[in-house]
């Protein structure tokens, strides 16, 4: 050890020297953007391999922010303390010892494999720092047009449409009948026409009880089917879709970043609910994720939200866990997210997650719909007592590994006369199932 | 008589307009027994109108399950987990199959299906610098303790699994860790 310090003090005279002439060289070159562009290349990848874990250039991290820390650290030190701190640290070196207090004695990981090469090229990329490119500019009207979930309105419109464009057939039907009839055809002014147009087609409508039947008919379709409609509609929520105190969007989380519903729902496999996560399990992520992509979108149907709003979504989520995202560390005054609950069946219903999700294997999709695509969630499935029955009679169970019921399941499926039972005839449409 | 008729009317306009708001939920007919007296466990109120969100008092115990961890979150308590704490599980194929179940929903995203630190989040740059598995010095009783309190960029993953299941993810890691050593 002793003759690999002397060669290291050695060595370091000329580091140094090295080091600031290519210090001097870098913050020359930098300005100029001129990069050693496979130099950078390597460090950047090393830097992101090995550093960025707990060390951002820009900004503290776990560790201390590494942007030009060969300014305020020498070359040989540094090479020191990244192959193994401890035993710079031990060596009594008291730069060491004192930066190890400041982040209240986190070890940093020793890292003995990686060469001067490597270090150099690393050291390199810190002090050239990001190389911030123009940003492109994006087309305009990318087509936001195409919003879905308007088809109800739509066939309304329609509907209506047609309605109206029979009405005025039949009136001008009606029109030319009297006019055929010989009543003579009077023209005096627009407006007093028009009154006269509609009276006649009043008068005409009181003469014929054909049209009077069938109007009948019509009104009477028509209040049934309001009626109906609107009853149908009580208590069924298909399609809510609240607002909610934070815009999350499982499409980012679940779709873009492909991340499990389980883990954020992670009561789901074991328990009635499904849960809606704690924020310590949003700051799993978040710690790190203050910001969120540069192109990032979330296109609601009202309104777009852009980069600067969303970083905002998230300094919700810290104000809720109690995060200093200056200071990193956590303030101890914790505010609950209020989240609106939509999903939600009476209580006189008992629903299962654990049931469907672990020991059925349901996908979370069959239910919720296509949730990684959804920006604003929404309740997908009516559940109704009806839909729930249907999914019952169509499931087949599958028994494997169910040894211990494998007789009865036998005699359920000759009974049946089927090869696999369904939830259904395993008990599945029972009343006292889900209502007790 | 006309007044009549215009209300009628103005009431049927309004009540079909209204079915059309997405952002309200559905009128409901006599919700008597749509939310039960008793408390509910994911009731936005509890008891009386304040929240339920009390710990257990500390050691308690639940019926048929384990002590809580008690090694601390330092570097004290890491390397004596390391070197003391044992997979009180034994290696089956089920444990096994459930530590891969577990592996994939709880960790691939970051660490990769392999372990190798490759994952979805860290190929798009999300999360950087994992580490490969191989690289790390790491035991049984490390991994649960990162499981346990999490370490420099990790959070702890305590609230979302339970012990067998944590004990599982560690048996499957160190299958992976081999698998990435040989």
């Amino acid at each position: 050890m002793k003759s690999v310090a002397l060669h290291n003090r050695l060595t370091s005279l000329l580091f140094k020297s090295i080091t600031f002439l290519l210090l001097f060289a870098f913050t020359l070159s930098s300005n100029a953007q001129d990069v050693d562009e496979a130099r950078y290349k390597e460090g950047k990848n090393l830097f992101k391999s090995q550093c960025a874990s707990c060390h951002k250039l820009d900004k503290k991290l776990i560790g201390p922010k590494l942007g030009g820390v060969e300014s305020r650290r020498e070359n040989y030190w540094l090479k020191s303390w990244i192959r193994n701190n401890a035993a710079l640290r031990a060596s009594g070196d008291a730069d060491a010892i004192a930066i190890y207090e400041e982040y209240n004695g986190s070890v940093m990981t020793a890292f003995p494999a990686l060469t001067d090469q490597n270090i150099d090229d690393i050291l390199y990329y810190t002090t050239i720092g990001k190389i911030t490119k123009v940003p492109e500019v994006k087309p305009e009207g990318t087509g936001n047009d195409d919003t879905n979930g308007g088809t109800p309105s739509w066939v309304i419109m329609i509907l209506a449409s047609a309605i109206i464009v029979a009405f005025i057939m039949i009136a001008s039907l009606l029109k030319q009948v009297n006019e055929l009839k010989g009543n003579k055809k009077v023209d005096s002014g627009v407006q007093s026409n028009l009154k006269r147009d509609l009276q006649e087609l009043w008068a005409g409508i009181k003469k014929n009880t054909f049209l009077q039947i069938l109007f009948v008919i019509f009104a009477l379709l028509m209040s049934a089917y309001v009626l109906f409609g609107t009853l149908f509609s009580v208590g069924v929520d298909q399609g809510y879709q609240p607002v909610q105190p934070i815009v999350f969007s499982h499409k980012i989380h679940a779709g873009d970043n492909k991340i499990d519903c389980q883990y954020c729902h992670s009561s789901a496999k074991h328990s009635k609910h499904s849960g809606i996560p704690s924020v310590n399990v949003c700051m799993n992520c978040h710690k790190s994720i203050a910001e969120v992509a540069d192109n990032t979108v979330v296109v609601l149907e009202d309104r777009t939200l852009e980069k600067a709003e969303l970083d905002k979504e998230i300094a919700k989520v810290y104000r809720a866990a109690g995060w200093d995202p200056e200071e990193l560390e956590y303030t101890g005054d914790t505010k609950p997210i209020k989240w609106v609950r939509i999903h939600n069946l009476p209580d006189f219903v008992y629903f299962n997650h654990s049931q469907h999700v672990t020991v059925a294997g349901v996908k979370c999709q069959k239910c919720h719909g296509p949730v990684e695509e959804m920006e604003e969630m929404y309740q997908h499935a009516p559940l109704t007592m009806g839909w729930c029955i249907d999914c019952h009679r169509e499931t087949k169970v599958d028994l494997k590994g169910n040894e211990y019921y494998a007789k009865i399941h036998e005699q359920l499926a000759k009974k049946y006369g089927v090869d696999k039972v369904t939830a259904a005839q395993l008990g599945g449409l029972e009343c006292g199932k889900c209502h007790y | 008589m006309k007044n009549f008729k215009l209300i009628i009317v103005l009431v049927i306009v309004a009540s079909l307009a209204s079915c059309g708001d997405k952002r309200t939920p559905q009128m409901q007919y006599m919700p008597d027994m749509y939310e039960s007296i008793p408390y509910n466990a994911d009731a936005e109120n509890g008891l009386k109108g304040n929240p339920v969100n009390s710990k257990p008092v500390a050691g308690t115990i639940p019926r048929g399950g384990h002590p809580a961890y008690d090694i601390a979150d330092t570097n004290e308590g890491y390397e004596k987990a390391k070197a003391d704490l044992k997979n009180p599980l034994e290696v089956t194929e089920e444990n096994l199959a459930n530590g891969k179940a577990m592996y994939t929903i709880y960790c691939t995203s970051c660490h990769g299906k392999k372990g190798d630190g490759n994952g979805h989040l860290s190929q798009t740059d999300k999360f950087l610098g994992i580490p490969n598995y191989k690289d790390r010095d790491i035991t049984e009783g490390s991994i649960y303790h990162v499981l346990m309190h999490g370490k420099n960029l990790m959070g702890s993953h305590s609230s979302q699994l339970t012990y067998n299941e944590r004990w599982q993810i560690v048996q499957y890691v160190e299958v992976l860790r081999t698998d990435l050593l040989k």
